[in-house]
């Protein structure tokens, strides 16, 4: 794995297409967090995931970028737009959203990036992946999802049917409790 | 590909994730930010997966398996806001105190409850 790896400074084409897209997924998470306007975040949001399936893209796991496009873009940003407009949030600029330990918080995600980058950075200065197409298709994924994980899949799609069960019960008002 | 490229996206997605966590009043805004961390989990497992060459496809079947765990989360999660906001009209982390053990005497300005430990309760800070 790490025998006769390339330099680290140089980076191949996959590695420049791959700093790229993380550029686009760490400025758009920025926006995320910092942005005035609700419905901004919600669409930075959107332009964060979408890069962050270019990036399993790149890295050969084409399976999980679609799955990525289809949960997250497509079903995760709806609920939450939905859950922005049922709250009646405003449209417009709003001064309200961040609180008032701004700095301590930002104090906080700094010394857990320093923390982490540092770690991982002298964990892994040495460990080199080559790249191999096909290897996160669908066809060695779905064979290994349905032979060896198959018990956790079907323990999983109970759980989501509890936690759809649970989201209809709290959201409906006609529901009460005993007594 | 070297493998510090992607986890080193992550760590800063990950922190990225805290500081929206800690720094947001909007409870949707929370959950975004949650998504976020878990995001750059993904993509440490994601990257880990193909650095270790597994050939059951440990790393992203538990991708996968996050995805649809965080589908559920964000849907129990905007449920249990909508019925906040149902019930207190409105979905501010820092205003829905009604869980506090000591309520603080006067609004969101001061956060330090110092010595207040002696101070005599006078009403919810819920509106």
């Amino acid at each position: 794995m790490t025998s006769q790896a390339p330099g680290l400074w140089p980076p191949s084409g996959p590695e420049i297409v791959f700093l790229l897209l993380g550029a686009v997924v760490v400025g758009s998470a920025l926006l995320v967090v910092t942005t005035r306007q609700l419905v901004h975040a919600a669409l930075w949001l959107v332009v964060c995931f979408g890069a962050l399936a270019g990036g399993y893209l790149v890295l050969t796991a084409e399976f999980v970028a679609w799955v990525q496009v289809l949960i997250y873009v497509g079903a995760v940003v709806v609920l939450l737009l939905f859950g922005i407009m049922l709250t009646r949030a405003p449209i417009g600029p709003s001064s309200g959203l961040d609180s008032g330990n701004r700095w301590a918080a930002a104090l906080v995600a700094v010394a857990t990036a320093a923390v982490l980058v540092t770690v991982v950075v002298t964990g892994f200065r040495a460990a080199y992946a080559p790249l191999h197409p096909g290897q996160g298709a669908a066809e060695p994924l779905g064979a290994s999802v349905f032979r060896v994980w198959v018990l956790p899949f079907e323990a999983l799609s109970v759980l989501l049917l509890a936690a759809l069960i649970g989201a209809i019960v709290l959201s409906r008002t006609d529901i009460r409790g005993r007594e | 590909m070297h493998v510090v490229y992607p986890v080193v996206v992550s760590a800063l997605l990950f922190s990225i994730g805290v500081y929206g966590v800690l720094a947001r009043r909007n409870a949707i805004l929370v959950l975004m930010s949650v998504e976020l961390m878990l995001n750059a989990v993904n993509l440490n497992l994601v990257a880990f997966d193909v650095w270790l060459g597994d050939r059951l496809h440990g790393g992203q079947v538990l991708t996968l398996f996050v995805s649809v765990i965080a589908a559920a989360e964000v849907g129990l999660g905007l449920a249990i806001v909508l019925a906040v906001f149902r019930t207190r009209r409105t979905v501010d982390v820092d205003r829905l105190r009604a869980l506090a053990e000591v309520p603080p005497a006067s609004g969101p300005g001061s956060e330090r409850p110092a010595g207040s430990a002696v101070q005599p309760a006078d009403g919810e800070g819920a509106p």
